[in-house]
């Protein structure tokens, strides 16, 4: 039976999941708009943004939980995460709100054709830079070059700054890549004929993209975030584990080649939960590597047990709002 | 500026900026669900029109207001990170219950608005309720955290950490509940009287426009109540602070001097140096009813505090003079609307009363911009009343100067931008060409 420590910390990875899954294929979406072009551009658009209108809200709200159990459940390491990468984190916030009211600003433009260009053209941009700012910040929390006195929480100053290194920078062309693809994927699934197959176009480069930068990110991991990539190299699990990733990536391909779209929706789903599920499993027991861990920084039993009651609870709200957003709007 | 400062204001900022957003996400589903309701029952288009106007403006208002959110979310750590480290998890469960809220809030507000083709309009105007619940819970919730700050209850600070955590204790504090109910109300009469003010806007230039006409109707109501209401509130909110926050209370009515009977002081100039309250009406024996109920109570001056713990008195005293003076202002607005209605003079036909609406549109903001002065500024230099105080637990991080001067410009841009596109909305619903009855339910 796992510790309230240890049950939190999957309630926190399952909802980092769903927020890339979901809230994630939002920004690749907009990244998409930026590459629409040939002779179905405008349609290309437009099946963008029908399909993220009604959702991208709702499915934003899953960073807001992750933000809130982080700083309930783990509050120093919250701290400390907010301390070191006060830039990064900054620069993913001015992101999320360009992006946010720009699409709004756009789909409500009432004709304003000033305020909808600028508008469109932010919105763009600023789905590109946000989730590239998010991988940053994941990649710096993962990266263990952020030394933290566990007693009184104090940051200590390093000389480098943790976020400025190949590691986490590689970690955030994979998030942008992993968000492009999942919107790509999905679009398959939302769109017929040419429009299809303009995006099962789109989603294999973005596939083999994935691929791409995963493979280096792995190796740098190794060398210069070994806390996270010895063991997500060199464990026992490992080679089991990224042979099933690896399978999952490919079978998502292979079933886009064959315009298999909903297998190839649900595996690509599934290669983002194997990504960060492999993430959780290397980084564990550490919340903050090397010297936060699931142990000395959780918050009182009391809180935990509390939090969780909540999100028993909660969830039984939630996923019937979901089931009926989604039934609603999506196939 | 030094960078506890800058932090201080980017917080300021940042929260005066959501506020007005988040007061709107609560606010006007509650407008665009009546207005829903009169056309389910009475098949009139125009109250379809005009619900379908309110949620455009709503939706531009909302997108707003939750990303907006997100930034004050972060920026609690980004600012405040000793804070959160310590006080995190204590004030941890009302915040994970406003997730939950806001998830419900964004779900339906999704359905509400692109699924005029898809839903039954039963279930439709269901989704729109869902909105207004989900906003109503989720200020609700982050209120209790803002509650248990100024007055802290289920826990002990032992050095530099919180122990003993009871988080349901910590989520019902005795400031909860008064303060929500304050805020509630606050929230349902700057949005009515927002909404009032830009259809007198438009009735001033278009009279007949029945959508026009019915829509300030209902505004009015809805803010006419809540300015009916609001002085209860307060005042119940005003006991609880003169109980757990007696310096803020001095400070809000500028009483330097302890005094029984006390006077209550209508507008002034504290000066901290004198240590005086100058140019202010005294009426006596006023504070001590108001405050305690009883003629002869004494209540306490800024004077018997040490001179570290008060909070700025004069930004205090003066926001709240701000508050109390829009309320009433307020509040003889919807008397006056009141007796035009009871002597069958419809306050839509009174020119004058028109244009005094347009006057009043932004005051509600402003009133709930100056209460959350009150409470902020009025808790300083504490960030949790009488345990820690907020300059222990500001970033170390520097140049702080660089993200507020950067924030100011965003918010600056966005609401110039939602400042435009609210008018052309606005004034488009006023032209007959585009009137044409849009789509009803598939």
């Amino acid at each position: 039976m796992p510790d309230l420590p240890q049950l939190v910390g999957a309630v926190i990875l399952v909802a980092m999941i769903v927020y890339v899954a979901s809230g994630g294929a939002d920004f690749g979406s907009g990244v998409w708009e930026l590459f629409a072009r040939g002779p179905r551009g405008q349609q290309q658009v437009r099946a963008l943004r029908v399909a993220i209108a009604p959702i991208w809200e709702a499915n934003h709200v899953w960073l807001i939980l992750v933000v809130v159990l982080l700083f309930v459940c783990f509050p120093a390491a919250f701290a400390a995460i907010m301390v070191a990468l006060h830039l990064p984190v900054t620069l993913m916030l001015v992101g999320i709100v360009l992006r946010g009211a720009a699409f709004a600003f756009q789909s409500y433009a009432a004709g304003d054709h000033a305020i909808e260009r600028h508008s469109v053209r932010l919105f763009r941009v600023a789905s590109m830079i946000t989730p590239m700012a998010l991988g940053v910040v994941a990649g710096a929390v993962a990266g263990g070059h952020i030394r933290v006195d566990a007693a009184t929480g104090a940051v200590a100053p390093g000389a480098v700054r943790p976020w400025l290194l190949p590691f986490p920078l590689l970690v955030g062309l994979m998030t942008l890549s992993l968000c492009t693809y999942l919107a790509a994927v999905y679009m398959t699934v939302e769109t017929e004929g040419p429009l299809r197959e303009d995006f099962r176009r789109r989603a294999l480069v973005a596939g083999c993209a994935v691929g791409a930068v995963a493979l280096p990110a792995a190796f740098v991991a190794h060398s210069e975030a070994p806390v996270i990539g010895v063991p997500l190299l060199a464990s026992a699990w490992s080679v089991p584990f990224h042979v099933t990733t690896g399978v999952v990536a490919v079978a998502a391909l292979v079933a886009l080649g064959r315009r298999s779209f909903r297998t190839a929706r649900f595996l690509a789903i599934a290669q983002t939960a194997l990504i960060l599920i492999g993430w959780g499993v290397a980084q564990y027991p550490f919340v903050l590597a090397p010297d936060l861990d699931v142990g000395n920084c959780a918050a009182d039993p009391a809180v935990l047990a509390a939090t969780l009651i909540v999100l028993g609870a909660g969830t039984v709200l939630l996923v019937p709002a979901f089931v009926c957003l989604y039934r609603v709007f999506k196939q | 500026m030094s960078d506890l400062l800058a932090a201080r204001s980017l917080m300021a900022l940042s929260l005066a900026f959501h506020i007005v957003f988040a007061a709107a996400g609560i606010a006007m589903p509650l407008l665009m669900v009546v207005a829903e309701g009169r056309w389910l029952r009475t098949g009139d288009p125009v109250w379809l029109d005009l619900c379908k106007r309110w949620s455009k403006g709503t939706a531009i208002l909302f997108a707003v207001g939750a990303v907006s959110g997100t930034v004050l979310s972060f920026q609690l750590g980004l600012l405040w990170p000793e804070f959160m480290r310590q006080a995190g998890p204590v004030i941890g469960l009302p915040f994970a219950m406003e997730g939950f809220a806001f998830f419900l809030e964004a779900i339906c507000l999704g359905l509400y608005l692109y699924g005029w083709q898809k839903l039954r309009p039963r279930t439709h105007q269901l989704a729109g309720v869902g909105v207004m619940l989900g906003g109503i819970a989720s200020g609700v919730f982050v209120i209790a955290a803002n509650a248990w700050m100024n007055g802290p209850r289920g826990c002990r600070h032992a050095g530099d950490r919180f122990v003993d955590v009871d988080p349901i204790a910590a989520m019902c504090t005795p400031m909860w509940l008064p303060q929500a109910a304050h805020m509630l109300l606050a929230t349902f009469l700057a949005v009515g009287f927002g909404a009032a003010g830009v259809h007198a806007l438009v009735l001033l230039r278009h009279p007949a426009s029945s959508l026009h006409r019915r829509a300030l109707v209902l505004a009015l109501q809805v803010g006419g109540i809540s300015a009916v209401l609001l002085p209860l509130s307060g005042d119940v909110l005003a006991k609880f602070v003169a109980e757990l926050q007696p310096v803020k209370l001095a400070a809000m009515e500028g009483l330097f001097a302890s005094e029984q009977p006390a006077a209550l002081r209508i507008g002034g100039w504290p000066d901290e140096e004198a240590a005086v309250t100058r140019y202010a009406i005294e009426i006596p024996y006023l504070l001590s009813f108001l405050a305690y109920g009883e003629l002869d109570a004494k209540v306490r001056g800024l004077e018997e505090f040490p001179r570290d713990e008060w909070p700025p008195v004069l930004i205090t005293h003066v926001a709240f003079q701000v508050m109390v003076a829009i309320g009433v202002l307020l509040l003889a607005v919807s008397v006056a609307a009141a007796f035009l209605a009871w002597r069958r003079r419809a306050p839509v036909d009174q020119r004058w009363f028109l244009k005094l609406l347009v006057y009043c549109a932004p005051l509600g903001f402003l009133g709930i911009e100056a209460g959350w002065v009150v409470t902020e500024v009025g808790r300083q230099p504490w960030i949790v009343q009488g345990v820690l105080r907020t300059s222990e637990c500001v970033t170390p991080v520097t140049n702080l100067l660089v993200p507020f001067c950067g924030f100011t410009l965003l918010y600056v841009v966005l609401a110039c931008v939602v400042f435009r596109l609210m008018r052309r909305h606005v004034f488009q619903s006023a032209e007959p060409a585009l009137q044409e009855p849009e789509d009803g339910h598939a």
